[in-house]
Protein backbone atom coordinates (compact mmCIF):
# COMPACT_ATOMS: atom_id res chain seq x y z
CA UNK A 1 0.00 0.00 0.00
CA UNK A 2 2.89 2.11 0.82
CA UNK A 3 5.13 1.41 -1.99
CA UNK A 4 1.97 2.21 -4.26
CA UNK A 5 1.16 5.39 -2.69
CA UNK A 6 5.34 6.20 -3.25
CA UNK A 7 4.84 5.27 -7.12
CA UNK A 8 1.87 7.08 -7.63
CA UNK A 9 3.19 9.88 -6.10
CA UNK A 10 6.30 9.75 -7.97
CA UNK A 11 4.35 9.44 -11.52
CA UNK A 12 2.24 12.16 -10.66
CA UNK A 13 4.92 14.50 -9.76
CA UNK A 14 6.58 13.36 -13.01
CA UNK A 15 3.60 14.07 -14.87
CA UNK A 16 3.52 17.40 -13.22
CA UNK A 17 6.93 18.42 -14.12
CA UNK A 18 6.58 17.47 -17.95
CA UNK A 19 3.70 19.69 -17.92
CA UNK A 20 6.46 22.27 -17.84
CA UNK A 21 7.95 20.82 -21.37
CA UNK A 22 5.05 21.59 -22.96
CA UNK A 23 4.05 24.97 -21.94
CA UNK A 24 7.06 26.71 -21.74
CA UNK A 25 5.08 29.86 -20.52
CA UNK A 26 5.14 28.31 -17.05
CA UNK A 27 9.40 28.54 -17.31
CA UNK A 28 7.97 32.41 -17.33
CA UNK A 29 6.45 31.68 -13.74
CA UNK A 30 9.30 30.28 -11.78
CA UNK A 31 12.36 31.39 -14.01
CA UNK A 32 11.99 34.25 -15.85
CA UNK A 33 9.50 36.04 -13.41
CA UNK A 34 11.89 35.78 -10.72
CA UNK A 35 15.42 37.17 -12.39
CA UNK A 36 13.05 40.16 -13.35
CA UNK A 37 11.94 40.90 -10.21
CA UNK A 38 16.01 40.42 -8.73
CA UNK A 39 17.03 42.51 -11.95
CA UNK A 40 15.05 45.38 -11.23
CA UNK A 41 14.97 45.60 -7.53
CA UNK A 42 18.55 45.59 -7.72
CA UNK A 43 19.36 48.29 -10.61
CA UNK A 44 16.02 50.19 -10.09
CA UNK A 45 16.08 50.77 -6.49
CA UNK A 46 19.70 49.15 -5.27
CA UNK A 47 21.34 52.80 -6.07
CA UNK A 48 18.82 54.95 -3.82
CA UNK A 49 17.89 52.50 -1.29
CA UNK A 50 21.52 51.90 -0.36
CA UNK A 51 24.55 52.73 -1.72
CA UNK A 52 24.88 50.64 -4.42
CA UNK A 53 23.42 47.74 -6.47
CA UNK A 54 25.55 45.19 -4.92
CA UNK A 55 25.28 46.19 -1.11
CA UNK A 56 21.41 46.23 -1.57
CA UNK A 57 21.94 42.93 -3.11
CA UNK A 58 23.02 41.53 -0.04
CA UNK A 59 20.11 42.88 1.79
CA UNK A 60 17.23 41.98 -0.70
CA UNK A 61 18.45 38.92 -2.48
CA UNK A 62 17.21 36.98 0.85
CA UNK A 63 13.65 38.92 0.43
CA UNK A 64 13.05 38.61 -3.43
CA UNK A 65 13.71 34.60 -2.89
CA UNK A 66 11.18 34.66 0.16
CA UNK A 67 8.91 36.73 -2.35
CA UNK A 68 9.30 34.47 -4.98
CA UNK A 69 8.67 31.88 -2.74
CA UNK A 70 5.39 32.78 -1.50
CA UNK A 71 3.91 33.73 -4.94
CA UNK A 72 4.86 30.43 -6.08
CA UNK A 73 2.86 28.41 -3.86
CA UNK A 74 -0.08 29.67 -5.53
CA UNK A 75 1.23 27.10 -8.19
CA UNK A 76 -0.16 24.16 -5.83
CA UNK A 77 -3.27 25.32 -5.72
CA UNK A 78 -3.43 27.07 -9.57
CA UNK A 79 -2.78 23.11 -10.64
CA UNK A 80 -5.03 21.52 -8.37
CA UNK A 81 -7.93 23.50 -9.36
CA UNK A 82 -7.42 23.22 -12.79
CA UNK A 83 -6.98 19.17 -12.54
CA UNK A 84 -10.67 19.45 -10.77
CA UNK A 85 -12.09 21.69 -13.45
CA UNK A 86 -10.89 19.74 -16.30
CA UNK A 87 -11.72 16.63 -15.24
CA UNK A 88 -8.54 14.79 -14.86
CA UNK A 89 -9.31 14.08 -11.28
CA UNK A 90 -12.21 12.29 -11.80
CA UNK A 91 -9.48 10.31 -14.40
CA UNK A 92 -7.45 9.34 -11.40
CA UNK A 93 -10.21 9.18 -8.91
CA UNK A 94 -11.57 6.41 -11.53
CA UNK A 95 -8.03 4.04 -11.40
CA UNK A 96 -6.97 2.14 -8.28
CA UNK A 97 -4.00 4.24 -7.23
CA UNK A 98 -3.60 6.00 -3.97
CA UNK A 99 -6.38 8.26 -2.46
CA UNK A 100 -3.80 11.68 -1.78
CA UNK A 101 -1.34 10.24 -4.41
CA UNK A 102 -2.70 13.04 -6.79
CA UNK A 103 -2.76 15.98 -3.76
CA UNK A 104 1.24 14.78 -2.96
CA UNK A 105 2.15 14.43 -6.74
CA UNK A 106 1.49 18.13 -6.98
CA UNK A 107 3.36 18.81 -4.06
CA UNK A 108 6.48 17.17 -3.88
CA UNK A 109 6.71 18.66 -7.76
CA UNK A 110 6.18 22.09 -6.75
CA UNK A 111 8.79 21.61 -4.01
CA UNK A 112 11.71 20.52 -6.67
CA UNK A 113 10.12 23.44 -8.80
CA UNK A 114 10.65 25.70 -5.54
CA UNK A 115 14.08 24.58 -5.10
CA UNK A 116 15.03 25.14 -8.63
CA UNK A 117 13.76 28.78 -8.48
CA UNK A 118 15.62 29.46 -5.61
CA UNK A 119 18.79 28.15 -6.72
CA UNK A 120 18.37 30.27 -10.49
CA UNK A 121 18.03 33.04 -7.70
CA UNK A 122 21.01 32.62 -5.71
CA UNK A 123 23.41 32.01 -8.42
CA UNK A 124 22.20 34.57 -10.48
CA UNK A 125 22.77 37.21 -7.46
CA UNK A 126 25.96 35.88 -6.54
CA UNK A 127 26.92 36.86 -10.55
CA UNK A 128 25.86 40.41 -9.98
CA UNK A 129 27.85 40.64 -6.83
CA UNK A 130 26.05 38.83 -3.66
CA UNK A 131 28.39 37.06 -1.31
CA UNK A 132 27.48 34.25 0.59
CA UNK A 133 29.69 34.66 3.82
CA UNK A 134 28.82 31.73 5.52
CA UNK A 135 29.49 27.39 4.55
CA UNK A 136 27.63 24.70 2.87
CA UNK A 137 25.83 23.64 5.53
CA UNK A 138 23.81 26.75 6.32
CA UNK A 139 23.15 27.01 2.33
CA UNK A 140 21.48 23.08 2.39
CA UNK A 141 20.39 24.98 5.41
CA UNK A 142 18.88 27.70 4.03
CA UNK A 143 17.10 25.61 1.52
CA UNK A 144 16.05 23.15 3.74
CA UNK A 145 13.97 26.21 5.69
CA UNK A 146 12.73 27.64 2.91
CA UNK A 147 11.40 24.53 1.44
CA UNK A 148 9.91 23.27 4.05
CA UNK A 149 8.08 26.94 4.83
CA UNK A 150 6.74 26.70 1.23
CA UNK A 151 5.10 23.58 1.55
CA UNK A 152 3.25 24.70 5.21
CA UNK A 153 2.16 27.58 3.06
CA UNK A 154 1.00 26.01 0.09
CA UNK A 155 -1.48 24.32 2.29
CA UNK A 156 -3.19 27.56 2.15
CA UNK A 157 -3.30 27.25 -1.81
CA UNK A 158 -4.65 23.96 -1.75
CA UNK A 159 -7.03 25.17 0.61
CA UNK A 160 -8.65 28.00 -1.68
CA UNK A 161 -8.34 25.56 -4.49
CA UNK A 162 -11.03 23.30 -3.06
CA UNK A 163 -13.58 26.00 -2.49
CA UNK A 164 -12.80 27.62 -5.59
CA UNK A 165 -14.73 26.81 -8.77
CA UNK A 166 -12.36 28.58 -11.16
CA UNK A 167 -8.34 28.36 -11.19
CA UNK A 168 -8.15 32.23 -12.04
CA UNK A 169 -9.73 32.46 -8.71
CA UNK A 170 -6.71 31.19 -7.15
CA UNK A 171 -4.43 33.17 -8.53
CA UNK A 172 -6.84 36.77 -7.74
CA UNK A 173 -6.98 35.57 -4.42
CA UNK A 174 -2.99 35.05 -3.68
CA UNK A 175 -2.44 38.12 -5.60
CA UNK A 176 -4.65 39.81 -3.34
CA UNK A 177 -3.55 38.60 -0.28
CA UNK A 178 0.29 37.84 -1.05
CA UNK A 179 1.16 41.64 -2.81
CA UNK A 180 0.62 43.54 0.77
CA UNK A 181 1.91 40.74 2.84
CA UNK A 182 5.29 40.54 0.71
CA UNK A 183 5.76 44.73 0.28
CA UNK A 184 4.90 45.45 4.03
CA UNK A 185 7.45 43.49 5.15
CA UNK A 186 11.69 43.75 5.67
CA UNK A 187 11.60 42.02 2.65
CA UNK A 188 13.23 44.50 0.50
CA UNK A 189 13.64 47.09 2.43
CA UNK A 190 14.68 48.21 6.46
CA UNK A 191 11.19 48.38 8.33
CA UNK A 192 12.94 50.79 10.70
CA UNK A 193 11.93 53.65 7.78
CA UNK A 194 8.42 53.17 7.81
CA UNK A 195 5.46 54.48 9.49
CA UNK A 196 5.35 53.20 12.92
CA UNK A 197 2.04 50.80 12.57
CA UNK A 198 3.62 49.42 8.89
CA UNK A 199 6.81 48.98 11.10
CA UNK A 200 4.86 46.79 13.73
CA UNK A 201 3.39 45.01 10.74
CA UNK A 202 6.28 44.21 9.19
CA UNK A 203 8.16 43.10 11.94
CA UNK A 204 5.89 40.31 12.85
CA UNK A 205 5.28 39.91 9.64
CA UNK A 206 6.14 36.10 8.56
CA UNK A 207 8.08 37.40 4.84
CA UNK A 208 10.21 39.50 7.15
CA UNK A 209 11.36 36.63 10.26
CA UNK A 210 11.79 34.33 6.98
CA UNK A 211 13.65 36.81 4.79
CA UNK A 212 16.09 37.33 8.16
CA UNK A 213 16.11 33.93 9.05
CA UNK A 214 17.56 33.62 5.48
CA UNK A 215 19.91 36.60 5.39
CA UNK A 216 21.60 35.12 8.64
CA UNK A 217 22.06 31.98 7.26
CA UNK A 218 24.17 33.38 4.14
CA UNK A 219 25.07 36.67 5.23
CA UNK A 220 25.87 35.79 8.54
CA UNK A 221 24.37 37.10 11.74
CA UNK A 222 21.18 36.83 14.45
CA UNK A 223 20.18 33.20 13.05
CA UNK A 224 18.15 31.62 15.88
CA UNK A 225 15.77 33.64 16.99
CA UNK A 226 14.36 34.35 13.16
CA UNK A 227 14.89 30.89 12.54
CA UNK A 228 12.85 29.51 15.42
CA UNK A 229 10.28 32.22 14.38
CA UNK A 230 9.71 30.43 10.83
CA UNK A 231 9.66 27.76 12.33
CA UNK A 232 7.00 28.31 14.08
CA UNK A 233 4.99 30.36 11.57
CA UNK A 234 5.68 27.15 9.24
CA UNK A 235 4.22 24.91 11.83
CA UNK A 236 0.90 27.29 12.09
CA UNK A 237 0.18 27.31 8.44
CA UNK A 238 0.74 23.60 8.09
CA UNK A 239 -1.43 22.99 11.67
CA UNK A 240 -4.61 25.19 10.29
CA UNK A 241 -4.38 24.74 6.73
CA UNK A 242 -3.30 21.59 6.32
CA UNK A 243 -6.58 19.42 7.82
CA UNK A 244 -8.79 22.24 6.62
CA UNK A 245 -7.30 21.47 3.49
CA UNK A 246 -7.32 17.77 3.72
CA UNK A 247 -11.43 17.78 4.58
CA UNK A 248 -12.07 19.87 1.64
CA UNK A 249 -10.52 17.79 -0.28
CA UNK A 250 -12.86 14.50 0.91
CA UNK A 251 -15.34 16.97 0.52
CA UNK A 252 -14.64 17.67 -2.66
CA UNK A 253 -13.41 15.14 -4.54
CA UNK B 1 -34.87 -14.29 -18.95
CA UNK B 2 -32.74 -14.32 -16.24
CA UNK B 3 -31.09 -17.28 -13.82
CA UNK B 4 -31.63 -16.37 -10.12
CA UNK B 5 -28.57 -14.64 -8.29
CA UNK B 6 -25.57 -17.32 -7.62
CA UNK B 7 -24.37 -16.51 -4.08
CA UNK B 8 -20.74 -16.59 -3.72
CA UNK B 9 -19.14 -15.88 -0.51
CA UNK B 10 -21.74 -13.15 -0.06
CA UNK B 11 -21.40 -11.49 -3.27
CA UNK B 12 -23.89 -11.42 -6.22
CA UNK B 13 -21.79 -12.36 -9.39
CA UNK B 14 -24.52 -12.74 -12.28
CA UNK B 15 -24.25 -9.16 -12.49
CA UNK B 16 -21.28 -7.32 -13.41
CA UNK B 17 -23.17 -3.96 -12.32
CA UNK B 18 -26.20 -4.22 -10.34
CA UNK B 19 -28.17 -1.54 -8.46
CA UNK B 20 -30.76 -1.10 -6.48
CA UNK B 21 -32.89 1.95 -5.23
CA UNK B 22 -29.99 4.30 -5.83
CA UNK B 23 -30.60 7.95 -4.20
CA UNK B 24 -28.62 11.01 -5.24
CA UNK B 25 -29.55 14.78 -4.30
CA UNK B 26 -27.74 17.56 -4.83
CA UNK B 27 -29.46 20.36 -2.76
CA UNK B 28 -32.83 20.64 -4.08
CA UNK B 29 -32.33 18.59 -7.53
CA UNK B 30 -32.96 14.60 -7.23
CA UNK B 31 -30.39 13.86 -9.65
CA UNK B 32 -31.36 10.20 -8.80
CA UNK B 33 -34.87 9.23 -7.21
CA UNK B 34 -34.54 5.04 -6.85
CA UNK B 35 -32.99 3.92 -9.87
CA UNK B 36 -32.30 -0.17 -10.39
CA UNK B 37 -30.07 -1.64 -12.62
CA UNK B 38 -28.93 -4.75 -13.93
CA UNK B 39 -25.74 -5.35 -16.35
CA UNK B 40 -25.22 -8.84 -17.03
CA UNK B 41 -21.20 -9.91 -17.98
CA UNK B 42 -20.31 -9.49 -21.43
CA UNK B 43 -23.57 -7.21 -22.47
CA UNK B 44 -23.90 -3.85 -23.38
CA UNK B 45 -26.14 -1.80 -20.85
CA UNK B 46 -27.79 1.53 -22.78
CA UNK B 47 -28.52 4.14 -20.82
CA UNK B 48 -31.10 6.45 -22.06
CA UNK B 49 -32.62 9.59 -21.04
CA UNK B 50 -33.24 13.52 -21.76
CA UNK B 51 -31.13 16.70 -20.22
CA UNK B 52 -30.60 16.23 -17.11
CA UNK B 53 -32.18 12.98 -16.49
CA UNK B 54 -29.23 11.30 -13.92
CA UNK B 55 -27.25 9.38 -16.54
CA UNK B 56 -23.94 11.12 -15.21
CA UNK B 57 -25.21 11.05 -11.66
CA UNK B 58 -25.65 7.09 -12.03
CA UNK B 59 -22.14 6.48 -13.91
CA UNK B 60 -20.62 8.73 -10.98
CA UNK B 61 -21.68 6.26 -7.99
CA UNK B 62 -21.04 3.37 -10.53
CA UNK B 63 -17.31 4.50 -10.72
CA UNK B 64 -17.71 5.55 -6.89
CA UNK B 65 -16.78 9.44 -8.06
CA UNK B 66 -19.77 9.87 -5.71
CA UNK B 67 -21.72 8.50 -3.17
CA UNK B 68 -25.15 7.80 -3.39
CA UNK B 69 -27.25 9.06 -0.21
CA UNK B 70 -29.45 5.85 -0.89
CA UNK B 71 -29.45 2.75 -2.15
CA UNK B 72 -26.73 -0.08 -2.80
CA UNK B 73 -24.26 -1.09 -5.90
CA UNK B 74 -22.06 -4.05 -6.81
CA UNK B 75 -19.48 -3.70 -9.41
CA UNK B 76 -18.30 -6.92 -10.02
CA UNK B 77 -19.17 -8.16 -6.98
CA UNK B 78 -17.92 -5.40 -5.06
CA UNK B 79 -19.86 -2.48 -3.05
CA UNK B 80 -19.01 0.68 -4.72
CA UNK B 81 -19.23 2.52 -1.18
CA UNK B 82 -17.47 0.36 0.37
CA UNK B 83 -14.89 -1.79 -1.37
CA UNK B 84 -14.12 1.36 -4.02
CA UNK B 85 -10.74 0.27 -4.35
CA UNK B 86 -11.69 -2.73 -5.89
CA UNK B 87 -14.29 -1.67 -7.99
CA UNK B 88 -11.64 1.00 -9.58
CA UNK B 89 -9.35 -1.86 -10.57
CA UNK B 90 -12.30 -3.38 -12.87
CA UNK B 91 -13.61 -0.12 -14.84
CA UNK B 92 -12.49 1.92 -17.22
CA UNK B 93 -14.34 5.01 -17.30
CA UNK B 94 -14.79 7.71 -20.16
CA UNK B 95 -16.43 10.39 -19.11
CA UNK B 96 -19.09 12.77 -20.74
CA UNK B 97 -16.38 15.63 -21.06
CA UNK B 98 -13.01 14.51 -22.49
CA UNK B 99 -10.69 14.23 -18.84
CA UNK B 100 -7.23 14.21 -20.50
CA UNK B 101 -4.45 16.05 -19.22
CA UNK B 102 -4.20 19.09 -21.98
CA UNK B 103 -0.44 19.99 -20.91
CA UNK B 104 0.50 16.65 -21.74
CA UNK B 105 0.95 14.87 -25.21
CA UNK B 106 -0.73 11.93 -26.03
CA UNK B 107 2.25 9.28 -25.09
CA UNK B 108 2.78 10.69 -21.70
CA UNK B 109 -1.15 10.61 -20.97
CA UNK B 110 -1.10 7.21 -21.83
CA UNK B 111 2.07 6.84 -19.98
CA UNK B 112 1.00 8.13 -17.11
CA UNK B 113 -2.24 6.16 -16.74
CA UNK B 114 -0.36 3.10 -17.49
CA UNK B 115 2.33 4.01 -14.90
CA UNK B 116 -0.30 4.63 -12.02
CA UNK B 117 -1.87 1.17 -12.72
CA UNK B 118 1.69 -0.42 -11.87
CA UNK B 119 3.00 -1.67 -15.38
CA UNK B 120 7.03 -0.66 -15.73
CA UNK B 121 8.42 1.88 -17.80
CA UNK B 122 8.58 -0.39 -20.79
CA UNK B 123 5.53 -1.99 -20.80
CA UNK B 124 3.52 1.04 -20.32
CA UNK B 125 5.52 2.66 -23.59
CA UNK B 126 4.32 -0.53 -25.75
CA UNK B 127 0.59 0.05 -24.52
CA UNK B 128 0.44 3.16 -24.83
CA UNK B 129 1.91 3.14 -28.05
CA UNK B 130 -0.58 0.03 -29.10
CA UNK B 131 -3.24 2.56 -27.99
CA UNK B 132 -2.54 5.30 -29.90
CA UNK B 133 -2.31 3.26 -33.35
CA UNK B 134 -5.22 1.59 -32.45
CA UNK B 135 -7.52 4.72 -31.84
CA UNK B 136 -5.38 6.20 -34.91
CA UNK B 137 -3.61 8.54 -33.10
CA UNK B 138 0.04 8.10 -33.97
CA UNK B 139 0.85 10.99 -35.86
CA UNK B 140 -0.67 13.17 -32.82
CA UNK B 141 1.20 11.14 -30.25
CA UNK B 142 3.95 14.11 -29.42
CA UNK B 143 1.22 16.93 -30.04
CA UNK B 144 -0.18 18.56 -26.59
CA UNK B 145 -3.27 16.99 -26.34
CA UNK B 146 -4.84 20.86 -25.93
CA UNK B 147 -4.10 20.80 -29.29
CA UNK B 148 -5.83 18.32 -30.35
CA UNK B 149 -9.27 18.24 -32.39
CA UNK B 150 -12.84 17.34 -30.24
CA UNK B 151 -12.77 14.43 -31.79
CA UNK B 152 -9.30 13.39 -31.12
CA UNK B 153 -9.70 14.15 -27.26
CA UNK B 154 -12.35 11.59 -27.01
CA UNK B 155 -10.36 8.79 -28.76
CA UNK B 156 -7.46 9.69 -26.87
CA UNK B 157 -10.25 9.69 -23.41
CA UNK B 158 -11.25 6.54 -24.90
CA UNK B 159 -7.97 5.01 -25.11
CA UNK B 160 -6.87 6.16 -21.84
CA UNK B 161 -9.94 4.41 -20.13
CA UNK B 162 -8.54 1.04 -22.00
CA UNK B 163 -4.85 1.21 -20.86
CA UNK B 164 -5.47 -1.50 -17.86
CA UNK B 165 -7.62 -3.86 -20.15
CA UNK B 166 -10.58 -2.98 -17.97
CA UNK B 167 -13.54 -6.01 -17.80
CA UNK B 168 -16.23 -3.06 -17.69
CA UNK B 169 -16.26 0.07 -19.38
CA UNK B 170 -18.37 3.27 -18.32
CA UNK B 171 -18.83 5.32 -21.69
CA UNK B 172 -20.85 8.37 -20.97
CA UNK B 173 -22.00 10.21 -24.26
CA UNK B 174 -18.84 8.53 -26.05
CA UNK B 175 -20.06 10.13 -29.48
CA UNK B 176 -21.63 13.33 -28.70
CA UNK B 177 -19.55 15.39 -31.03
CA UNK B 178 -18.32 13.33 -32.97
CA UNK B 179 -18.89 13.15 -37.18
CA UNK B 180 -20.14 10.13 -38.30
CA UNK B 181 -17.06 8.60 -39.09
CA UNK B 182 -15.99 8.69 -35.80
CA UNK B 183 -18.61 7.69 -34.60
CA UNK B 184 -18.93 4.59 -36.58
CA UNK B 185 -15.06 4.02 -35.34
CA UNK B 186 -16.34 4.15 -32.08
CA UNK B 187 -18.80 2.04 -32.09
CA UNK B 188 -17.06 -0.88 -34.03
CA UNK B 189 -14.36 -0.23 -30.65
CA UNK B 190 -17.30 -1.19 -29.09
CA UNK B 191 -18.25 -4.05 -30.33
CA UNK B 192 -14.76 -5.22 -30.60
CA UNK B 193 -14.39 -5.07 -26.67
CA UNK B 194 -17.67 -6.35 -26.13
CA UNK B 195 -16.75 -9.42 -28.38
CA UNK B 196 -13.92 -10.12 -26.34
CA UNK B 197 -15.82 -10.00 -23.34
CA UNK B 198 -15.91 -6.53 -21.77
CA UNK B 199 -19.11 -5.57 -20.38
CA UNK B 200 -20.31 -1.84 -21.10
CA UNK B 201 -22.64 0.07 -19.76
CA UNK B 202 -23.24 3.07 -22.19
CA UNK B 203 -24.90 6.34 -21.68
CA UNK B 204 -26.36 8.37 -25.18
CA UNK B 205 -29.24 10.60 -26.23
CA UNK B 206 -28.32 8.68 -29.79
CA UNK B 207 -31.19 6.46 -30.03
CA UNK B 208 -29.83 4.79 -33.44
CA UNK B 209 -27.10 4.65 -31.26
CA UNK B 210 -28.38 2.38 -27.83
CA UNK B 211 -29.76 0.27 -31.01
CA UNK B 212 -26.55 -0.32 -32.52
CA UNK B 213 -24.75 -1.41 -29.87
CA UNK B 214 -27.33 -2.31 -26.23
CA UNK B 215 -28.21 -5.53 -25.90
CA UNK B 216 -30.70 -3.94 -23.16
CA UNK B 217 -32.07 -0.54 -22.58
CA UNK B 218 -32.94 1.70 -19.25
CA UNK B 219 -35.06 4.67 -20.57
CA UNK B 220 -34.76 7.27 -17.08
CA UNK B 221 -36.00 10.59 -17.13
CA UNK B 222 -35.73 12.45 -13.93
CA UNK B 223 -34.02 10.20 -12.00
CA UNK B 224 -36.37 7.40 -12.26
CA UNK B 225 -36.31 4.46 -14.13
CA UNK B 226 -39.09 4.78 -16.73
CA UNK B 227 -38.81 1.87 -18.90
CA UNK B 228 -36.78 -0.78 -19.50
CA UNK B 229 -36.04 -3.99 -22.10
CA UNK B 230 -34.50 -4.94 -25.33
CA UNK B 231 -34.67 -2.53 -28.52
CA UNK B 232 -37.21 -4.38 -29.81
CA UNK B 233 -39.40 -4.61 -26.70
CA UNK B 234 -39.38 -0.61 -26.38
CA UNK B 235 -40.28 -0.63 -29.77
CA UNK B 236 -43.09 -2.58 -29.21
CA UNK B 237 -44.31 -1.07 -26.14
CA UNK B 238 -45.95 1.82 -28.27
CA UNK B 239 -48.00 -1.23 -29.47
CA UNK B 240 -49.10 -0.15 -32.74
CA UNK B 241 -46.73 0.06 -36.19
CA UNK B 242 -47.83 2.82 -38.55
CA UNK B 243 -49.14 2.23 -42.26
CA UNK B 244 -48.34 5.23 -44.49
CA UNK B 245 -49.77 5.94 -47.79
CA UNK B 246 -49.46 8.23 -50.16
CA UNK B 247 -51.87 8.39 -53.22
CA UNK B 248 -50.61 8.58 -56.96
CA UNK B 249 -53.00 10.98 -57.50
CA UNK B 250 -54.53 14.01 -55.79
CA UNK B 251 -57.88 13.78 -56.65
CA UNK B 252 -57.93 10.32 -54.32
CA UNK B 253 -56.82 11.51 -51.94
CA UNK B 254 -60.33 11.39 -49.87
CA UNK B 255 -60.91 7.59 -50.79
CA UNK B 256 -57.30 7.01 -50.08
CA UNK B 257 -58.21 8.13 -46.36
CA UNK B 258 -61.45 6.37 -46.40
CA UNK B 259 -59.62 2.60 -47.26
CA UNK B 260 -56.99 3.08 -44.79
CA UNK B 261 -59.52 4.01 -42.04
CA UNK B 262 -61.24 0.85 -42.43
CA UNK B 263 -58.03 -1.06 -41.38
CA UNK B 264 -57.08 1.26 -39.18
CA UNK B 265 -57.03 0.78 -35.17
CA UNK B 266 -56.52 4.66 -34.53
CA UNK B 267 -56.95 7.82 -35.90
CA UNK B 268 -56.29 8.61 -39.52
CA UNK B 269 -53.83 11.36 -40.26
CA UNK B 270 -52.83 13.50 -43.30
CA UNK B 271 -50.39 15.47 -43.62
CA UNK B 272 -49.77 16.89 -47.49
CA UNK B 273 -49.90 14.18 -49.51
CA UNK B 274 -49.83 11.03 -47.06
CA UNK B 275 -51.90 8.95 -45.36
CA UNK B 276 -50.89 7.56 -41.80
CA UNK B 277 -52.70 5.43 -39.67
CA UNK B 278 -51.48 3.38 -36.91
CA UNK B 279 -52.56 -0.57 -37.65
CA UNK B 280 -52.01 -4.22 -35.49
CA UNK B 281 -53.28 -6.69 -37.18
CA UNK B 282 -50.61 -8.51 -38.45
CA UNK B 283 -52.85 -9.24 -41.99
CA UNK B 284 -53.90 -5.29 -42.40
CA UNK B 285 -51.33 -4.63 -45.19
CA UNK B 286 -52.84 -7.10 -47.66
CA UNK B 287 -56.61 -6.08 -46.78
CA UNK B 288 -55.42 -2.50 -47.67
CA UNK B 289 -53.64 -3.70 -50.68
CA UNK B 290 -56.71 -5.66 -51.85
CA UNK B 291 -59.21 -2.49 -50.85
CA UNK B 292 -57.29 -0.36 -52.46
CA UNK B 293 -57.43 -2.41 -55.50
CA UNK B 294 -60.93 -2.98 -55.67
CA UNK B 295 -61.86 0.38 -55.47
CA UNK B 296 -59.11 0.77 -58.80
CA UNK B 297 -56.80 3.19 -56.44
CA UNK B 298 -53.52 3.80 -57.07
CA UNK B 299 -50.47 4.61 -55.10
CA UNK B 300 -47.23 6.06 -55.24
CA UNK B 301 -46.03 4.74 -52.19
CA UNK B 302 -47.35 2.13 -49.09
CA UNK B 303 -45.01 1.29 -46.21
CA UNK B 304 -45.84 -0.37 -42.92
CA UNK B 305 -43.24 0.49 -40.46
CA UNK B 306 -42.22 -0.46 -36.85
CA UNK B 307 -42.24 3.09 -34.91
CA UNK B 308 -38.86 4.01 -34.26
CA UNK B 309 -37.03 4.27 -30.81
CA UNK B 310 -37.27 7.97 -31.37
CA UNK B 311 -40.95 7.46 -31.28
CA UNK B 312 -40.74 4.99 -28.16
CA UNK B 313 -38.20 7.57 -26.43
CA UNK B 314 -40.85 10.37 -26.82
CA UNK B 315 -43.50 8.66 -26.04
CA UNK B 316 -42.08 7.15 -23.00
CA UNK B 317 -40.79 10.31 -21.80
CA UNK B 318 -43.99 12.47 -22.54
CA UNK B 319 -42.45 14.50 -25.76
CA UNK B 320 -39.79 16.30 -23.67
CA UNK B 321 -36.41 14.82 -25.11
N1 LIG C 1 -22.46 18.42 -8.94
C1 LIG C 1 -23.75 18.80 -9.08
N2 LIG C 1 -24.24 19.80 -8.33
C2 LIG C 1 -25.53 20.17 -8.45
N3 LIG C 1 -26.40 19.61 -9.28
C3 LIG C 1 -25.98 18.61 -10.05
C4 LIG C 1 -24.63 18.15 -9.99
N4 LIG C 1 -24.50 17.13 -10.88
C5 LIG C 1 -25.70 16.97 -11.45
N5 LIG C 1 -26.61 17.85 -10.95
C6 LIG C 1 -28.03 17.93 -11.34
O1 LIG C 1 -28.57 16.63 -11.31
C7 LIG C 1 -29.43 16.42 -12.43
C8 LIG C 1 -28.94 15.23 -13.22
O2 LIG C 1 -27.72 15.58 -13.85
P1 LIG C 1 -26.89 14.59 -14.75
O3 LIG C 1 -25.63 15.28 -15.11
O4 LIG C 1 -26.77 13.28 -14.09
O5 LIG C 1 -27.83 14.45 -16.03
P2 LIG C 1 -27.52 13.77 -17.43
O6 LIG C 1 -28.60 12.79 -17.68
O7 LIG C 1 -26.14 13.28 -17.48
O8 LIG C 1 -27.71 15.00 -18.42
P3 LIG C 1 -26.95 15.36 -19.80
O9 LIG C 1 -27.59 14.55 -20.88
O10 LIG C 1 -27.23 16.81 -19.97
O11 LIG C 1 -25.51 15.06 -19.61
C9 LIG C 1 -29.46 17.72 -13.18
O12 LIG C 1 -30.60 18.44 -12.79
C10 LIG C 1 -28.20 18.43 -12.76
O13 LIG C 1 -28.39 19.82 -12.77
MG1 LIG D 1 -24.51 13.69 -18.58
Amino acid sequence: MTTMALRNTATLAWRTLVQIKHNPFELFDFSVQPIMFLLLFTYVFGGAIADSPGEYLTYALPGIIVQNLLFATLNTGVGLNTDISKGVFDRLRSLPIARFSPLAGRIVADVIKQAWAIALLLVLGIVLGFRIETGPAEVLATFALLLGFAFAVSWMSVLVAMLVSEPEKVQIFGFVLLFPITFASGAFVDPDTMPGWLRSFADVNPTSILADAARGLLSGGPVAGPVTQSLLWAAGFLVIFAPLSVRAFRRRI
Amino acid sequence: MSAPPAIVSGMDTTYAIHAEGLVKRFGDTTALDGVDLAVRPGTVLGLLGPNGAGKTTAVRVLATLIRPDAGHAEVGGFDVVRQPHQVRELIGLTGQYASVDETLNGTENLLMIGRLLGLSRRAARARAAELLERFDLTDAANRAAGKYSGGMRRRLDLAASLVGDPRLLYLDEPTTGLDPRSRNEVWDIVRRLVADGTTVLLTTQYLDEADQLAGEIVVIDHGRVIATGTPAQLKARTGAQTVTVRPAFGDELDRVREAVARVATGPVDVAGEVVTAPVSDPGALAKLVRDLDEHGLSVAELALRSPSLDEVFLTLTGGRA
